[in-house]
């Protein structure tokens, strides 16, 4: 390596510290979305008018910046993450709130605010920021005698998703309650209450179903044969069908053509035409492998903070790769969340930059962390 | 608030022992619930993965038309072709684009963004059309490439093609009513389409026995015609005597077929087949054959011609009148309707009535076309209409009728079926003989006269031996007859001595002018249509010109001269037949 162990550099510290293959295994997953971002944002580009490669550039200038700041992030003490997060959750939330009353509407939701010309969403920082307060107060309240954690955690959860579902964004509600649901799970919520919890979701989803009209249709497209599936989880199974094992060609596939969402929501489908069964199962390979291979590291820690922090960082990044890629094959009801650095999307492609920089950051090696690595 | 010390607890120091146990039970119950939620994700990544496989590994064989909206190159409907193989009709691949009102998310704005496509679409009967509660709605049928191309650009969920197929006519107007049409179904509606719509539905082709290149020259000679003298349409067609084939026939005022909602009904009339005339003067070629065919009389005959016939109230007078007695030749070649109604008379209504029959005169022609139109015939049948029916009055027929049944006149004397199919060298159908083959050479002889010395001088084409009979009749319009609306028409067989095609023309309320001294009979706007005709076609058929002494042109100064120059030729034609039927006896 080009850093001797005896530099004490902050880089050289920093190499040897970092959970390396989390990091590779982050990196390729880039590259592949900066691919298949070229592969499938061309034909939406020219279908609403715009230059055939303004996604593709855009990307490729978002994701050098999402890798600077998940290397700039991942740099911080858990203690620095933290900080960063109080303040950013504090931000986050008040943007969001602010959606509501400023921001433009853009395909029936407003979820996206302008800020010097910056055109971003809010909810897609509050998810990490909120993610890591939430321990944060979940862990104090696990170890300081009286201290209100639980509800504090619990009340700003309820906060969080009012502001959301007003804009309305299901997907990220639904995130945000997976992450604090993990979260108290690893607190050690009695099994009583997980199976209350997981009794308050389903309650939550017909919640959802009855009161959101597009939750509604997309759930009944999803459960009723006779509506038949939907037209883009059609189109999305024909695109896998055709594919096959290989593929049929980068630039050969036909889905892009047909749905508005190709490049964000819908671009595992992409994938999976172009690239084929191959491809699709390395990706699947490596958004498990950084869940999987995180909670190991989250494992062996010995500060429950770092624990509770990182492993909801992790199964939030999951969650969104795992919703993303069952709906597209039409094994739950879309959700409408985009696939961790694979979609197109400025926004989402640096929060999750943020995430997992701060998913580094927690995992380091530290004098107090424990164990041998 | 107050920041946690580095190992995220204030007071560490104060509470140790307590505290280190809350927080290595805190911890190993956060490990072990750490293990089990990592267990619940590598399940869930495993069924995604597993999922993935059985899509793209053990899929069906891809449903043709969603992901792959390429046109299938498969048309089911066979081509129509004409005699020589060249492309009457075929269809070609299209895409149809249609609409899942129920997966519309916004059919107004749908409707927008179409109608941008398709102008010609209404915008709120469109909306209203993608708001139904229905799975399909056709939005527009057979795109061309563009506005395939066009919409797929729209991107509107719930908006799909159809592959489907659009007929195509490559020689427009040319044998539209033979073709006939189809509708947007690809069901045809009319004409050929219509009557081997099975055959042509399972992918089988149509040879037709049409020469695209005779019916263009036919239709262009008519148009000509149409426009010299204003009127209001024109039919025609060339038969094969032998065989019954029709090589051309032409309706005008016809039709584009490939854009069938823009011509009006007037248009898709057939005047060939559907359209039935009084023809006048052509008929009498059939009084005479049946004269001559029933030994009534022969050429060495004639009638009295000096006044017009009184007959109950009727009055029967010649057109071109001699005031004399005119032989049988000279009747026919003066085209003396007092001669044919005696002559009509002599023969008897009943043997008439027989003879006419056996031509298909009578009855609706038989041919594979949907649209034929029924004669009008004399019913009752008496004597005055034995009479006016011998020079074509009283007695409406198609031309298609009146061609096949002049074909049994000149062709030996047998009646065969005609027919729109090509026969590809078969042998033809045997036929009906209607006449002997004697009165059929004196009949061809005496047509030949009517075109060298008679009304159908203008039909006449140096070294094809032309030979015919104009016909003019005038229009029954409201129950009278008018004399300045006519049918005039000429048709003729060549080459006389062994014919074989027939040609007839008819043009409908043709109007005189300078050229023809104001004339608008058959003999002036029809004849010239055959004469032309004949001289484009027989080089196409690979007929040679015969130049002898009857192939020049003689111009006579006098009508006298004319005369007994006809009177002339009379005598050697009958002496020559008379001649062969003593060789052949």
């Amino acid at each position: 390596m080009a850093f001797p162990r005896t530099d004490t550099s902050l880089i050289s510290r920093w190499w040897w510290t970092v959970d390396r293959w989390t990091l590779a295994a982050v990196l390729m997953i880039a590259g592949i979305g900066i691919v298949l971002t070229m592969a499938a944002s061309p034909a939406v580009a020219e279908r609403i008018g715009l230059d055939t490669f303004y996604f593709a550039r855009r990307q490729s200038v978002y994701v050098p910046l999402a890798l600077a700041v998940m290397f700039v992030t991942s740099l911080l003490s858990p203690k620095g993450v933290r900080r960063c997060c109080v303040i950013g959750c504090a931000i986050a939330l008040a943007l969001t709130i602010a959606t509501l009353f400023v921001g433009p509407e853009v395909k029936g939701a407003t979820r996206w605010i302008r800020i010097g010309g910056l055109s971003l969403q809010p909810s897609e920082f509050l998810k990490p920021t909120f993610a890591v307060v939430s321990a944060w107060f979940i862990c104090a309240s696990r170890q300081e005698q009286g201290f209100p954690g639980y509800f504090i955690a619990t009340g700003l959860l309820m906060l969080c998703a009012a502001a959301l579902l007003s804009q309305p964004d299901v997907g990220t509600t639904i995130l945000i309650a997976g992450t604090w649901a993990v979260q108290i799970f690893l607190a050690g919520l009695p099994m009583i209450l997980v199976v209350l919890v997981v009794l308050m979701f389903f309650g939550g989803a017909l919640g959802a179903y009855f009161s959101f009209a597009h939750v509604r249709a997309r759930v009944d497209h999803f459960l009723d044969p006779a509506v038949g599936e939907g037209y883009q989880i059609g189109r999305a199974l024909e695109a896998f069908r055709s594919g096959g094992l290989f593929g049929r060609g980068p630039g050969e596939g036909r889905v892009k053509e047909q749905l508005p969402d190709a490049h964000a929501d819908f671009i595992f489908a992409v994938a999976g035409e172009e690239f084929g069964l191959v491809v699709c199962l390395i990706l699947v390979g490596l958004f498990a492998f950084v869940v999987l291979h995180g909670f190991g590291r989250a494992l062996k820690d010995n500060n429950l903070f770092v624990v509770l922090a990182a492993t909801s960082l992790l199964a939030q990044f999951g969650m969104q790769a795992l919703f993303n890629m069952a709906s597209t094959t039409h094994l739950i009801p879309p959700k409408g969340t985009t696939l961790p650095f694979i979609s197109y999307g400025g926004s989402a492609t640096i929060a999750l930059a943020w995430t997992m920089g701060m998913v580094l950051a927690l995992t380091r090696q530290r004098p107090d962390s424990g164990g041998e690595r | 608030m107050t920041e946690p010390r580095q190992n995220g607890l204030r007071d560490t120091d104060q509470r140790p022992i307590r505290l280190e146990g809350t927080r290595s039970r805190a911890l190993d119950v956060a490990r072990n619930r750490l293990l089990m939620a990592g267990a619940v994700f590598g399940l869930a990544f495993f069924i995604v993965a597993v999922r993935v496989i059985d899509l793209t590994a053990f899929a069906q064989v891809p449903r043709a038309g969603l992901v792959n909206d390429a046109p299938r190159p498969v048309v089911a409907r066979g081509d129509i072709r004409d005699r020589n193989g060249v492309l009457l009709a075929t269809s070609l691949p299209t895409a149809s684009v249609f609409a899942d009102p129920r997966e519309i998310i916004d059919p107004e704005g749908a409707a927008d963004k179409l109608v941008a496509v398709f102008p010609e679409l209404n915008r709120d009967r469109l909306a209203a059309k993608l708001a139904e509660d229905r799975r399909f709605v056709w939005i527009r049928r057979n795109l061309v490439p563009d506005e395939q191309h066009a919409v797929n650009l729209l991107g509107i969920p719930g908006v799909g093609f159809v592959g489907e197929e659009r007929r195509v006519y490559p020689q427009g107007n040319v044998a539209a009513h033979v073709l006939g049409l189809t509708n947007v179904d690809g069901q045809g509606v009319a004409g050929v389409e219509q009557s081997f719509n099975n055959r042509l539905g399972d992918g089988d082709g149509v040879r037709l026995s049409i020469d695209l290149r005779i019916q263009n020259a036919m239709r262009e000679e008519l148009q000509a015609a149409v426009r010299e003298f204003r009127a209001i349409g024109a039919a025609g067609l060339v038969l094969d005597t032998r065989t019954g084939e029709l090589l051309a026939t032409v309706s005008l005022p016809d039709f584009d077929p490939n854009a069938p909602g823009a011509n009006e009904d007037v248009r898709r009339f057939n005047r060939v087949t559907t359209g039935v005339y009084e023809m006048g003067s052509t008929f009498k070629l059939f009084t005479i054959a049946m004269g001559l065919d029933t030994g009534t009389t022969s050429l060495r005959g004639g009638y009295d011609a000096s006044k017009p016939l009184k007959v109950a109230r009727h009055r029967i007078s010649d057109y071109h009148a001699k005031n004399r007695w005119l032989s049988v030749p000279e009747i026919l070649v003066y085209s003396s309707n007092i001669g044919a109604a005696q002559m009509a008379m002599q023969v008897g209504g009943e043997r008439q009535r027989d003879y006419l029959g056996r031509l298909g005169l009578l009855s609706r022609a038989s041919i594979e076309l949907p649209e034929v139109g029924a004669p009008l015939r004399p019913s009752p049948w008496r004597d005055i209409n034995t009479m006016t029916v011998s020079f074509g009055h009283g007695i409406a027929v198609s031309p298609l009728q009146l061609t096949q049944a002049v074909a049994a006149v000149v062709n030996g004397g047998i009646l065969r079926p005609t027919t729109i199919l090509s026969l590809d060298g078969a042998p033809p159908p045997a036929g009906e003989r209607v006449f002997s083959a004697s009165t059929s050479r004196q009949m061809r002889a005496l047509m030949r006269l009517v075109v060298r010395y008679g009304t159908g001088r203008n039909a006449e084409v140096a070294g094809y031996k032309v030979g015919g009979k104009t016909g003019t009749a005038e229009k029954l319009i409201a129950g009278r007859y008018r004399r300045d609306k006519r049918i005039s028409s000429f048709v003729g067989a060549f080459p006389i001595d062994a014919p074989r095609y027939v040609v007839l023309a008819v043009i409908d309320e043709p109007k005189g002018n300078k050229r023809t001294y104001n004339y608008a009979t058959g003999g002036w706007v029809a004849a010239p249509v055959v004469g032309a005709v004949v001289r484009r076609m027989a080089p196409m058929l690979g007929i040679a010109p015969v130049m002898d002494d009857e192939s020049e042109p003689v111009q006579y100064r006098t009508k006298k001269a004319r005369e007994a120059a006809l009177r002339v030729a009379i005598g050697k034609t009958i002496a020559r037949i008379r001649g062969s039927q003593l060789a052949s006896n």
